[in-house]
């Protein structure tokens, strides 16, 4: 890790340690961050401490359980596109974002004339059908302020790796 | 899976605390050993419930880039342009998708130039036009299931 690196994180070479070691998964013990500090040399309490800074960062968002939808039977997941008065996207995108049915709300770029859509909302439920009914949900909650909207259903996951911090 | 399971993947999304002992609250409301919610968890984390049990890493607030990018493939040449996305250690996650824009992958590298150098690769290589469609702002996330789903 450079010194720039470090500026513009804020993390240093313990903190990416940790974060490295934990990043496949917690040791699901009793006493899991004790478990870590062990296999790193650390102190137990140096170890918690600084992964609570990491939570107060949002450099970690959570500590918690990661389902995998389709083993829990959400077998369809689309992707819900929208094309929202630009004006309004960032207050509609927090109600929407808000919603418990939707995982993942994200406002991004338009690519005109291929790409219209600008607020992107990601919806997974046990049936595609179910997923219809909860973007109407969407769709009513929008009202005239989208001007039009898609849903892309996934067929095939082509790659899935994560996204892994380097040992280096 | 049976219902303490489902009560512990339903809880647990939430995240624990960072404190020694995390599991002893959720093991005292479902009375049962911390020990047990460990055993149940390592099962469900074995049997494919869970992904993983753990801290869930905000990468870019590690200092990296990422976007979502997708392509419009035609139908013949799907599988060798999968092949060539793929091939990209920095290409995360791909999915097929319905759409005349059929694969959507993301990109994720450590250095903000990576991810204009990998765009430009892959639309080299398979010789179609990429759209970057880099996330400008984030609602909210969450990822709450309802395992009672599970069957």
């Amino acid at each position: 890790m450079t010194v720039a690196e470090l500026e513009r994180t804020g993390l240093d070479a313990v903190d990416r340690r940790i974060l490295v070691a934990t990043q496949g998964g917690l040791p699901l013990v009793p006493r899991p961050y004790h478990a870590v500090a062990e296999r790193l040399g650390l102190a137990p309490e140096d170890v918690m401490r600084r992964m609570r800074r990491l939570l107060d960062r949002g450099a970690i968002r959570r500590v918690a359980a990661v389902p995998n939808h389709y083993a829990l039977g959400f077998r369809a997941n689309g992707m819900s596109v929208w094309d929202v008065d630009d004006t309004r996207v960032d207050e509609l995108g927090a109600t929407v974002g808000a919603l418990a049915f939707v995982s993942h709300c994200y406002r991004r770029p338009r690519v005109l004339p291929d790409w219209p859509y600008n607020l992107f909302a990601m919806v997974h439920a046990p049936t595609r059908l179910e997923v219809a009914e909860r973007v109407a949900t969407i769709a009513e909650l929008l009202g005239d302020a989208a001007r039009s909207y898609d849903i892309l259903f996934s067929t095939a996951i082509l790659k899935k790796s994560g996204m892994r911090l380097g040992e280096g | 899976m049976d219902e303490v399971d489902r009560m512990l993947v339903n809880r647990l999304q939430d995240g624990i605390d960072v404190v020694e002992r995390p599991f002893a609250p959720v093991a005292a409301e479902l009375g049962i050993p911390e020990a047990e919610v460990c055993g149940r968890l390592q099962r469900l984390v074995d049997e494919g419930w869970l992904s993983r049990f753990g801290p869930m890493i905000d990468a870019a607030a590690l200092g990296g880039a990422f976007t979502l990018a997708a392509l419009r493939v035609p139908a013949h040449e799907f599988e060798r342009v999968a092949a060539l996305v793929n091939a990209h250690p920095e290409v995360a996650h791909n999915y097929r998708r319905e759409h005349p824009f059929n694969m959507w992958f993301v990109v994720a590298s450590e250095r903000a130039e990576g991810i204009g150098e990998v765009l430009a690769a892959i639309e080299r290589e398979t010789g179609c036009r990429a759209i970057d469609l880099p996330k400008q702002r984030e609602y909210f996330l969450r990822l709450k299931l309802d395992a009672g789903a599970a069957r």
